[in-house]
């Protein structure tokens, strides 16, 4: 009884060790700060990892591909039944895309993903990552007249139109100063973008300079009849990558095949230097063509040599993994396979690997095996991953970053231990003739013990249960308080020209909160058990002749 | 410890010395304490072979100058302490050589202690000083069960002391004097079959000290209490109905009150 009372009334009295315990409520608020913080990172990162990847991909690395995909996808659903949701075959090859911004080529390094768009939704997020309302729900390679992302003005059929008029008017004028007469007809095409759309939708001219430049370009069909023994020179800079193209094609009211393009490969955001808003800017838009060259070969297995396409921008993929983003281009499986040879004479069209969805809480590493076994690599030459394979790296990074401030915080606390260390032996030292009534008074040697045992207790309940509410509190109102931080700085927490996501992902998981919680409580216990040693071995003498 | 070796090493002690005045019966007795402190490497002996008896229900004064040991005899009769070498008899039972848990319950149920400096614990109000014993004795449950008697007896208690009106007040809000006469209290809570006091008055004015006097013979003539009390104060010693004088840790003579 006396115990309780006496570790009650030095809890209520003694301010110095309350002190000595804000170092265990601020380490224990910070875990819980930083766990929910990363956990909400992982989960947020896991999921579009996850989302992008689709469960488990069979892929075959050689240049003749699978060539009958649905054989393997059909043994695959006789071993797997219903447990397997979704399958699809898919192309991938790396590839370069070119496009035009302001009168000059940009060329990007992408990786282009030939999917089948009735089924690859089914296997992975694509169709959420979409800005398209329509593709969003029922993803396809169309030209949409409207209905794109509000940072996306200008996109769609209005904006090729748009476009198309103003390039046509710009080479009418560029002929008749250039050759004093009107050019009577300009052929269908991609000509150098000489304007550029802001946002209100007006297209602005460029200077005078700049189209003269180009005039030296050989994409202008020269009309000159003083040189006709020169073959004319192409309007259109792809003419020889096209497909060929139906006499009616009008860009006005035609698209070359459509292109989906990640969205970090066209778009940048940067801050205006005036005003310090975040802009976003896109290098083109959808409506606008592309060229994408990439590897081809006659046929499945054949010669390998470079083959080039028209492609129209008709969306923009945004699964906000810059490393998702930067890269990726999604075309029509058939288009890709029919560009780059894929597809023998037979009509057989081979594919570079199938995804796979499995039903929810499928064991996708017993699912590996499994495959690996019954398609050995030696026989058939696939490379079978499951997402986590795929991004192991990563995945491995953060999880040990996570550890690594785990451990980092609570020796934090564990320095917190200490600090209570010192303030017991002091608090033992004042009350040392208190112990020594005690003792005078009846008390045993164990009932001392806990008495400081019990007020190590409640110093670390105390200490952890306000870092605890502390932390809770910063989690719940964490984007509150970041703008208030941005509000007296002036400066953003998270940069939009950086990251990604507007609001802080955050996770509470309870079993972490118990855990550090308790975790803190026995440091702030285990650091008061040699002070209250010392204490309960006081001789009671020596400690009533203590002044 | 077996008891026919007790009794027979007492009656040798009793042939050697016999008693002058078996009053009453005594209810302490000591044979051949002797206890010495150490120093570093140099050993101070401060008592070399006390003999004496306690009468019960009497009043008994242990006079000394000061380093003559009588505070030390006090903590060894208190058994807050063990002696090198003698036995310390408690009624019928030797209490020197107990284990101690056993020691530790004497020491809250049967012997009441005062100390000059008082000794209360700074935290707590008078009440709960004056129950602290109890509170020792008894686990939580039992404790919140006999929570209200053990109150009224508490408050019982400081009435009588005349502390009747303070009972919430921390000890840094009281005089001397009354601190003092919370400790008594406090020693009385468990009904103890003797109280020994420190210099009781050793650190109050002449008024109050004369006050506690009275207090504790009034408790010594009312209620029988054994009182055995140190002090170097021979005017206080005269009040007592035995003084026992020690000097240079031997008890130098005894005289009748």
């Amino acid at each position: 009884m006396y115990k309780l009372l006496l570790a009650w009334r030095y809890l209520k009295t003694r301010y110095i060790a309350l002190a000595s315990i804000v170092s265990v409520t601020l380490g224990v608020a910070t875990l819980i700060v930083v766990n929910a913080v990363m956990a909400g990172f992982t989960s947020e990162m896991k999921d579009r990892l996850h989302g992008v990847l689709s469960d488990v991909e069979i892929k075959s690395p050689t240049s003749r591909g699978i060539l009958n995909s649905d054989a393997y996808l059909a043994k695959v659903k006789d071993m797997y039944g219903d447990r397997l949701e979704a399958a699809t075959p898919i192309v991938r090859c790396p590839a370069i895309l070119n496009f035009q911004f302001r009168g000059q080529m940009i060329n990007q390094q992408v990786l282009l993903v030939g999917i089948d768009d009735a089924t690859y939704s089914a296997v992975s997020d694509y169709r959420k990552y979409l800005l398209n309302e329509e593709n969003r729900q029922q993803p396809d390679f169309e030209l949409k007249e409207s209905g794109y992302d509000p940072r996306l003005q200008n996109a769609g059929w209005e904006h090729r139109r748009n476009q198309v008029a103003a390039e046509r008017k710009l080479q009418e004028q560029i002929n008749e100063f250039r050759y004093g007469k009107k050019v009577e007809q300009v052929k269908q095409s991609v000509i150098p973008r000489v304007t550029e759309p802001v946002d209100d939708g007006v297209l602005v001219p460029l200077p005078d300079q700049a189209p003269s430049l180009e005039t030296e370009d050989k994409s202008l069909v020269i009309l000159d009849s003083s040189r006709p023994e020169q073959k004319p020179v192409a309007i259109d800079p792809y003419s020889e990558a096209r497909a060929p193209i139906e006499n009616d094609f009008d860009p006005m009211k035609h698209h070359h095949v459509g292109i989906v393009l990640g969205m970090a490969i066209a778009h940048q955001k940067a801050r205006d230097p005036q005003t310090g808003e975040v802009r976003d800017i896109f290098l083109c838009r959808p409506g606008d063509d592309v060229q994408i060259t990439m590897p081809a070969t006659n046929g499945p297995g054949g010669n390998l040599r470079p083959a080039s396409a028209i492609c129209t921008v008709v969306d923009f993929y945004e699964s906000k993994m810059h490393q998702y983003d930067a890269s990726f281009a999604f075309m029509p499986l058939g288009e890709l396979q029919r560009i780059r040879g894929m597809i023998s004479d037979d009509g057989q069209a081979s594919v570079t690997g199938m995804q796979l969805k499995f039903a929810e809480g499928e064991n996708l590493d017993q699912v590996r095996t499994e495959l690996t076994t019954a398609f050995p690599p030696m026989i058939h030459g696939f490379q079978i991953q499951t997402w986590e394979d795929i991004q192991r790296p990563m995945l491995a990074a953060v999880e040990l970053e996570i550890t690594l401030l785990n451990i980092l915080l609570f020796l934090i606390i564990a320095v917190a231990g200490f600090g209570i260390l010192a303030i017991f032996f002091m608090i033992v030292v004042e009350k040392t003739r208190d112990i020594g009534i005690l003792k005078a008074l009846g008390a045993p040697s164990r009932g001392v013990l806990s008495i400081f045992l019990s007020y190590g207790l409640s110093l670390g309940i105390v200490g952890s249960g306000v870092g605890t509410l502390l932390g809770l509190l910063f989690v719940i109102n964490i984007n509150r308080i970041a703008r208030v931080i941005e509000w007296m700085t002036g400066r953003e927490v998270f940069d939009p020209t950086v990251y990604y996501f507007s609001e802080i992902p955050t996770i509470l998981n309870p079993l972490t909160i118990v855990m550090v919680a308790l975790g803190a409580t026995l440091i702030a216990v285990m650091a008061s058990v040699l002070p209250s040693f010392r204490a309960s071995r006081l001789h009671p003498v020596e400690a009533l002749r203590y002044e | 410890m077996p008891r026919p070796t007790v009794l027979s090493k007492r009656s040798i002690v009793k042939v050697l010395k016999p008693e002058p005045e078996p009053a009453s019966d005594p209810i302490l007795v000591t044979r051949g304490i002797c206890k010495s402190y150490r120093k570093g490497k140099l050993e101070v002996p401060v008592l070399k072979g006390v003999d004496m008896q306690i009468p019960a229900g009497k009043l008994t004064a242990i006079v000394g100058q000061s380093g003559s040991g009588k505070s030390t005899l006090l903590h060894l009769l208190a058994t807050l302490d063990e002696p090198d070498d003698g036995q310390i008899h408690f009624g019928d039972r030797r209490i020197d050589n107990l284990n101690r848990r056993e020691k530790d319950r004497i020491r809250n149920q049967s012997i009441g202690i005062i100390f000059q400096f008082y000794h209360l614990l700074p935290e707590l109000t008078t009440i709960e000083n004056v129950l602290v014993p109890k509170m020792i004795s008894e686990n939580v449950f039992s404790f919140w069960r006999n929570k209200r008697r053990h109150r009224e007896k508490a408050a019982h208690l400081l009435e009588l002391v005349g502390l009747g009106h303070r009972l919430n007040h921390k000890p840094c809000e009281l005089s001397g004097g009354e601190m003092q006469r919370v400790a008594i209290a406090r020693s009385l809570i468990s009904s103890p079959q003797i109280l020994l006091a420190d210099e009781p008055t050793g650190n109050l004015d002449q008024e109050n000290g004369e006050e506690i006097m009275t207090l504790l013979k009034n408790l010594n003539q009312d209620d029988e209490l054994t009182i055995v009390m140190v002090t170097h104060d021979n005017e206080i010693a005269d009040d007592a109905d035995h003084t026992i004088r020690l000097e240079s840790g031997i008890v130098a003579r005894r005289i009748a009150a």
